[in-house]
């Protein structure tokens, strides 16, 4: 893939391609048949799939009712038609509207838990439906199914005969693969993966990750309904037990086995689900054992499904994009005269944080000067750590007040307050480790209320440029996870950049690095000091410390025990009692 | 008044079957953080092995209980070396899914093996049950409620009085820090594994008389186990036993008072509405993560 252009027209021509070959199989197609119903399945199921390439591979959150949305499309479309007197478009534009509501009244009530709640609430819906399916015969027809579901006519063509639907349902198919391509490597589909790859960095980084999640459930019900829909056209008749749990397990299957993280592979592992029970009939009834000891031999051998194998040797084959050759302007944010200046940036007022019993933050008082850098110190488990992830909203405060820019943002989250220009990095690296360098990165440029993040020209600029600055242009193709440990320190700290902060926070950036990185990294941030970036940065590293504070304040138990010039507070005999420990005092 | 404590006593019976599956799916979420789909088929395998053995090959019937929990001891190894063993480090999703792959592979080996027939088989005693007053008291259900109760008091006692539990418990909080301490956590793991597998197989085995052997009471089994799960509070061991008895008690309420054919709606039903409302369950979760 080619990430390095933000070329609007990327993948046109060959969709125009694939759209006009779509149009010639259905006037080759015969007109019924097994080969025509083999096709009219698997152009059907594969829109579904490529929907839970969204839910499930890019966004990594498990929708185990995907027959369900399908089933919901197909039923708008039947009952909309055969019942109700409904033209098949306004009955399947019924059934897509039921089914994306629905997924967002579930996504809405179960996303914003953990992993599996959305597994849970996905095979409940789906139970519910089939037995609402199978019960309610008075509005469904129940276990008989609808019949003699009619095909539509588009602009003044008659669909009737199952080859010209044909050419309807692939060319569907068609652009439902090119936008859920294309959606990978915009905004919404970089921040999806961001999410997938690390939920609390993404928060931190300004993504709503809650409303991400929802949307892209959201898309995947909607896209199911859409296969459902085309498939009660397709096949004419449908039937309860089309759309069972046992359905959803296939379509999740077909996902998984082609390589849930594209698009591409989702029509793969389609197209050979559906013809491996076809050659698999000679097996019969062993077919779905086999099936079943398939899909734990694909997990555990082919891990990113047949495109996982296949896609990076087709890209191998692209000559990529130099990413050092383009030219580009140097980091804005370096370009801001900043001065030393008394009002303060970001002031924190009585800051607790509780845990039980534990106080690990207790009535902290700290306020950072515009244009310098504050230093948080303290032993360990003085609550630095936790200081910085309630200042950063991970932690809600048991009491006291933050302020940002004169602005109260104590109650919000922690998307907003980045939006607000708070960036941060981790003590445990954070990084998004299913992307690359450059898209990491831009993900960081993209951040809601810079000044680049609608255009993504610029954003691209502003990431190279954020690369470059911490020296790492040359790895912009690379995976993350690649990276040697300090490199991907860098890259986090080049996410940050990138989104231009009013203020960046620092949770121990020397913690893990050599001696030689140690070096490079306070060189890095006299670098970033030198251009006037408010910094608060949290370390032990007393030469680092010492070489780049203009103000140090330090924590012991929770509480702060200086604050002050870097040789006031170095020199305070409890800071050096915190270090050194204390004379032994027979008190109590 | 005499429905409604029939149906309550009917209601805790199935309840105790829900408990016990779900117990199984609790202790392997928490020793091997693994969400098992596969563990209604623990509870089909142990019914279809009490069939084999006491239907067709006429072995007296409390021995081939015990013969099929220590068969189903012996497969949740196996289970734990196809299924769990080659992904373990690959984090949650792949595991999930490989065990649905078992779930399906196992489902269909037995449909292969046996075919899709309903198969009877007679319960642990030969009087049905007795009356009292006007509840009618089944000793099928009786013995699972009196079971499932001292198979929890057995568990309690293993956790937290032996060596054995606190190594347990030790390696389902902390993996790395157990290990530290010279606690073998692969083989707690795999202990986990069988117990769960067998505990599966005794509730299959149990449930077989009332609602009879047949493929599909698996996946239904397993999906209640899971709500029950939920509502009681995900990876709690009180809440699993009290979510089961729950869920058992509102579905067979439900049918009776509300709809016959939506019976296996309540449940999920039930699940929803807690999801929604109160999304840590009875005994609450711990969701937040150390940043």
């Amino acid at each position: 893939m080619n990430t390095l252009s933000a070329n609007p027209w990327r993948g046109l021509p060959a969709t125009a391609l694939a759209i006009a070959a779509s149009i010639a199989v259905a006037f080759i197609a015969p007109e019924s048949g097994y080969y025509l119903n083999i096709l009219m399945q698997a152009a059907t199921y594969a829109i579904g799939v490529v929907g839970l390439v969204v839910v499930l591979g890019y966004c990594g959150q498990i929708s185990i009712a995907q027959a369900a949305f399908f089933g919901i499309g197909a039923y708008g479309v039947a009952l909309g038609t055969v019942d109700h007197g409904l033209g098949f478009f306004a009955g399947a534009l019924i059934g897509v509207v039921v089914a994306g509501v629905l997924g967002l009244i579930l996504g809405l009530g179960s996303l914003r838990l953990g992993g599996h709640y959305l597994a849970m609430v996905s095979i409940s819906f789906q139970t519910i439906l089939t037995l609402v399916l199978t019960n309610w015969i008075s509005f469904t027809h129940g276990p008989d199914g609808v019949r003699n579901i009619p095909r539509p006519r588009l602009f003044g063509f008659s669909l009737e005969s199952g080859n010209s639907f044909l050419g309807l349902v692939l060319v569907a198919t068609v652009l439902a693969t090119f936008a859920v391509w294309r959606l990978k490597s915009s905004r919404l589909g970089r921040r999806m993966q961001a999410v997938r790859d690390n939920d609390l960095a993404a928060a931190t980084c300004g993504i709503d990750v809650f409303g991400t999640k929802v949307v892209a459930f959201g898309i995947s019900a909607v896209l199911g309904a859409v296969g459902g829909a085309l498939f009660a056209g397709g096949f004419q008749y449908i039937s309860p037990d089309q759309f069972s749990f046992a359905e959803s397990i296939v379509l999740l299957t077909m996902a998984l086995l082609g390589g849930v993280q594209s698009a591409f592979g989702a029509l793969i592992g389609t197209v050979l689900l559906v013809l491996l029970p076809e050659w698999l009939r000679f097996l019969r009834q062993v077919y779905l054992a086999v099936y079943g000891a398939a899909v734990i031999l694909i997990m555990v051998f082919l891990p990113d499904g047949l495109w996982g194998f296949v896609g990076p040797r087709l890209a191998a084959l692209r000559r990529p994009e130099d990413p050092t050759a383009r030219r580009v302007p140097p980091l804005p944010l370096l370009a801001r005269t900043g001065t030393p200046s008394e009002d303060s940036v970001l002031r924190v007022e009585g800051l607790a944080k509780h845990f039980g019993g534990l106080k690990a933050v207790d009535g902290v008082d700290l306020s950072v000067r515009r244009g310098t850098v504050h230093a948080l110190i303290g032993p360990n488990g003085s609550g630095k750590t936790t200081f910085i992830n309630v200042v950063t909203g991970l932690y809600k405060p048991t009491g006291g007040r933050i302020t940002f820019q004169g602005t109260d943002i104590t109650a919000t989250s922690p998307h907003q307050r980045n939006r607000r220009g708070l960036a941060r990095t981790y003590q445990n690296i954070r990084v998004f480790r299913g992307m690359t360098v450059l898209e990491n990165v831009m993900i960081g440029a993209e951040r809601p209320g810079n000044d680049v993040a609608r255009d993504p020209d610029a954003v691209l600029q502003r990431a190279l440029a954020a690369l470059d600055f911490v020296d790492m242009r040359a790895d912009a193709n690379r995976m993350v996870g690649e990276l040697s440990y300090g490199h991907q320190r860098y890259v986090e700290i080049a996410r940050a950049l990138a989104g231009s902060p009013e203020t960046l926070l620092l949770d121990e950036p020397a913690a893990g690095l050599n001696t030689t990185e140690k070096v490079e990294l306070g060189q890095l941030l006299r670098r970033l000091k030198g251009h006037g970036l408010t910094i608060l940065i949290v370390d032990h590293d007393m030469n680092l410390v010492e070489a780049v504070a203009d103000h140090i304040t330090v924590l012991n138990f929770g509480r702060r025990i200086a604050d002050g010039s870097p040789r006031d507070v170095l020199s305070h005999p409890d800071v050096i009692a915190a270090y050194l420990g204390e004379p032994r005092h027979e008190a109590a | 008044m005499s429905n409604f404590l029939q149906l309550l006593f009917n209601g805790l019976g199935i309840g105790a079957i829900y408990a016990l599956v779900s117990l199984g799916f609790v202790l392997l979420i928490r020793a091997a953080s693994v969400v098992n789909f596969g563990q209604g088929e623990f509870s089909m395998l142990g019914a279809y092995l009490l069939v084999v053995l006491f239907n067709i090959l006429h072995v007296p019937y409390l021995l081939s209980m015990l013969i099929s929990i220590v068969v189903m001891a012996g497969f949740g190894l196996v289970f734990a070396f196809t299924t769990y063993w080659p992904l373990r480090f690959r984090g949650g999703l792949p595991v999930i899914i490989s065990t649905i792959g078992a779930s399906i592979f196992l489902e269909n080996l037995v449909l292969v093996l046996y075919g899709p027939s309903v198969v009877p088989v007679d319960g642990l005693f030969e009087d049905d049950g007795f009356q009292i007053g006007e509840v009618f008291l089944s000793t099928q259900y009786l013995a699972i409620i009196v079971i499932a109760t001292l198979l929890v008091l057995l568990q309690y006692l293993i956790f937290e009085k032996t060596l054995l539990g606190k190594k347990m418990q030790a390696t389902s909080q902390d993996k790395e820090m157990a290990s530290l301490l010279g606690i073998p956590v692969v083989v707690m793991i795999l202990i986990t594994f069988a117990y769960s597998s067998a505990m599966g197989g005794l509730a299959g085995m149990l449930v077989a008389p009332i609602l009879f052997v047949s493929v599909n009471m698996a996946g239904i089994i397993a999906l209640k186990a899971f709500a029950a799960n939920i509502i009681g509070g995900y990876g709690s061991i009180p809440g699993a036993i009290l979510g089961g008895l729950a869920l058992g008690v509102v579905e067979t309420m439900g049918a009776s008072y509300i709809s016959v054919p939506y019976k296996d709606a309540f449940a999920f039903a039930m699940l929803l509405l807690f999801l929604m409302v109160r999304p840590q369950g009875l005994f609450g979760e711990k969701i937040s993560e150390k940043a």
